[in-house]
């Protein structure tokens, strides 16, 4: 585009007007594709075994067994709720890095009534209580940022990043002072007794799991798509002076969505200790923080379309540490693919977005 | 207690070294508009391909130059990282695509990288073992002959090798090249306000593209640093920790100067120093003292917003992708 030539540049880029929604998903699709190809192709160089056998390895990976097929549902249910969470905030341009430091916060505060009570309450008060504890811990950490954007406009992407770590110090910290010396690790919490733990449905551990983020993802998209506050989401994240001008309080709305927000990141806490882990480090969240904000935006903030969104991120990396383990590679080459089949979908939004003219011999003017 | 003292400034500077490639880096990269999450990535892939280079040029020769053993390495880690970067600036520049998804997946890609190399490079040899480049590491942590023999004061100051100069030598040099010449003033006025900069002809995706990868390659520096000088040529999975994201915190905390990043850098070198080395320290102190720059980061994000000051603020389209054709 830097030569001088006096003809029409080669292409230039106009903005589509409308797209068919069809014709959308077969770009992505089209860029979904080439991405696995890319990946087939690093696969081959990293390793030279033939890649489809390598991705019937993935398959086999995450549906192999019917154990296999109950953690890949529970690691989808867990991305996909803390995806749920970052969600509305997003929707309203703001970046909510910090569901990482909500989660464990929600987290700290369920293991802090799980360690303390002992056999004080019966099972079913002291899931209530570290329920509540863990929705409370996470609203309070998104909306210590919410508070200081709403009223002083101060960069919420910076802040929430930074109270992840604080939330890690905080896991640490109180681990640290929970088990004084020995592993530091904290040991699965009334493993006899299993107080505290969320019961097995139909003999399986993570059915209640499950089910609560099924419900959650339901409400999630009739509360944005049908409710008076959905819409005034989509309003203040459209245009802020268009809210305002309209009667919208943009303040109160920021505030009032953070709340969502953490209260679910919390909720997402509370299920990984009391229905998954029983116990708690700072890498409980495995990073999914930080996965659930691709995983919202990919599915362009539609709760429905983020269970599909949410499967495949779940599906590679579990098919990856099959490969790994099977092929005896090392475990990060789930972070590779996912990076690249990433990098692909993220690039693929701009031809959906916009279109690329190539120079025409005859002039017509386009659009 | 000179020599704890002198042990404790040299620590932190070795601390701090790393952490003040990754600002510096990031500033100038922030200071275009591109608020790039993926540093920590492009650091993690700096630090990999810098020891990667070194191994290869180790084992293909038995007698290696001490020349080749810096420029190789010093190579690679700057053709990675300027690839990372380059991957970020094409998606966020030219394809317009949102700068924190991309920054996030940049850095999910940079650290597998960095781990999967790291991890199974020597498995590709048919080796055992991991990595270590301790020829290399020598070179790149030689340094002045005559600094033994200043005492206490060369030791302390002028024991480090040039990787260490070369950081304040960049975060000086990026100063003075954004406040006090005419292309630093250009980027900087694409950062504020891309829409006037363009209309002013100023050719707003060249500046975005090559600050973001002189930022990314200063970035990667940090890692190079941190494998060859820090832990002596050898490499731990995650070993890097998370100071790509303490880098950005940097950025906040010296209020987007390199020169601030200069001594702010030190300032969270000491804290990690006290954390990892303060004797008596029960561990769940130690995860408090590590809390603190963050905390202290927070604190200077909300007090310059409450201020308000305006040569204090972020770069003002920092995190938008710029469309000349949307209004």
């Amino acid at each position: 585009m830097t030569e001088r030539v006096k003809k029409e540049p080669l292409m230039h880029i106009s903005k589509r007007a409308d797209l068919v929604w069809w014709k959308g998903w077969i770009i992505r699709a089209v860029a979904i594709v080439a991405a696995l190809l890319v990946c087939a192709l690093v696969i081959v160089w990293l390793t030279g075994y033939n890649p489809i056998k390598v991705y019937a390895e993935m398959i086999r990976g995450n549906f192999g067994t019917k154990r296999k097929i109950w953690i890949l549902l529970q690691r989808l249910a867990m991305l996909l709720c803390i995806s749920l969470a970052v969600t509305p905030a997003f929707k309203m341009k703001f970046w909510n890095l910090g569901a990482q430091g909500q989660v464990l916060m929600g987290a700290l505060a369920a293991t802090a009534c799980m360690f303390y009570s002992k056999s004080s309450l019966p099972s079913w008060a002291l899931i209530l209580v570290m329920f509540l504890a863990a929705v409370i811990s996470g609203m309070i950490w998104a909306f210590i940022p919410a508070i200081f954007k709403a009223n002083w406009n101060t960069n919420e992407t910076l802040f929430t990043l930074m109270m992840n770590y604080i939330a890690i110090q905080s896991v640490k910290y109180a681990v640290a002072v929970w088990v004084p010396n020995g592993s530091g690790k904290l040991p699965i919490l009334n493993p006899s007794t299993h107080a505290g733990w969320l019961p097995d449905l139909f003999g399986q551990e993570y059915v209640v799991n499950i089910l609560i983020v099924a419900l959650v993802t339901i409400l999630m998209a009739i509360y944005l798509k049908y409710t008076k506050q959905g819409y005034e989401i989509s309003v203040v994240g459209g245009s802020e002076n268009t809210a305002r001008y309209v009667g919208i309080s943009v303040k109160r709305v920021i505030l009032r969505t953070l709340l969502i927000s953490g209260a679910l990141c919390g909720l997402a806490g509370f299920l990984l200790v009391s229905g998954t882990n029983h116990s708690l480090t700072e890498s409980i969240e495995e990073g999914m923080g930080f996965t659930a904000i691709m995983v919202s935006w990919l599915a362009k903030f539609s709760p429905i379309t983020m269970v599909f969104t949410s499967f495949l991120i779940v599906f590679l990396q579990r098919g990856a540490s099959a490969i790994a383990t099977t092929f005896q590679l090392n475990e990060s080459v789930a972070d590779i693919l996912t990076g690249i089949i990433l990098f692909f979908i993220i690039g693929c939004e701009f031809f959906i977005r916009y279109k690329v003219n190539f120079r025409k011999k005859s002039k017509e003017g386009d659009k | 207690m000179i020599s704890v003292i002198a042990l404790f400034i040299k620590s932190t500077i070795s601390q701090g070294i790393p952490l003040l490639f990754g600002s510096t880096g990031e500033i100038v990269t922030e200071k275009s508009g591109n608020l790039n999450l993926g540093i920590p990535g492009i650091m993690y892939v700096g630090g990999i391909s810098g020891i990667v280079g070194a191994y290869l040029y180790e084992h293909s020769t038995s007698a290696p130059s001490a020349f080749l053993l810096i420029l190789i390495p010093l190579l690679s880690c700057l053709i990675g990282s300027a690839l990372m970067a380059l991957i970020y600036a094409f998606l966020t520049a030219t394809l317009r695509a949102n700068q924190n998804v991309t920054g996030l997946a940049l850095t999910t890609f940079g650290v597998g990288v960095g781990n999967f190399f790291g991890g199974s490079l020597l498995s590709f040899f048919n080796e055992k073992g991991s990595i270590s480049t301790l020829e290399t590491a020598k070179c790149f942590k030689a340094y002045l002959p005559f600094a033994d023999k200043l005492g206490v004061f060369g030791d302390t100051f002028l024991s480090f090798g040039f990787l260490t100069y070369l950081a304040i030598v960049i975060a000086v040099i990026a100063s003075w090249y954004l406040n006090h010449t005419r292309p630093g003033l250009n980027l900087r006025a694409v950062g504020e306000n891309p829409a006037t900069a363009d209309a002013a002809g100023i050719n707003v995706i060249r500046h975005k593209y090559v600050s973001t990868i002189l930022g990314g390659m200063i970035a990667g520096l940090g890692g190079l640093y941190f494998v060859m000088d820090y832990t002596g040529g050898s490499w731990t999975n995650d070993g890097f920790g998370d100071r790509g994201w303490l880098a950005i915190a940097i950025v906040i905390f010296a209020l987007w100067k390199p020169i601030s990043a200069i001594w702010s850098s030190f300032i969270f070198g000491g804290l990690y120093t006290i954390a990892i080395q303060m004797p008596g320290l029960s561990s769940s102190s130690k995860e408090l003292i590590w809390m603190l720059p963050y905390v202290v980061t927070i604190a200077v994000l909300v007090a310059t917003s409450l201020r308000k000051k305006r040569e204090n603020q972020p770069p003002a389209s920092l995190g938008l992708s710029y469309f000349r054709e949307d209004r």
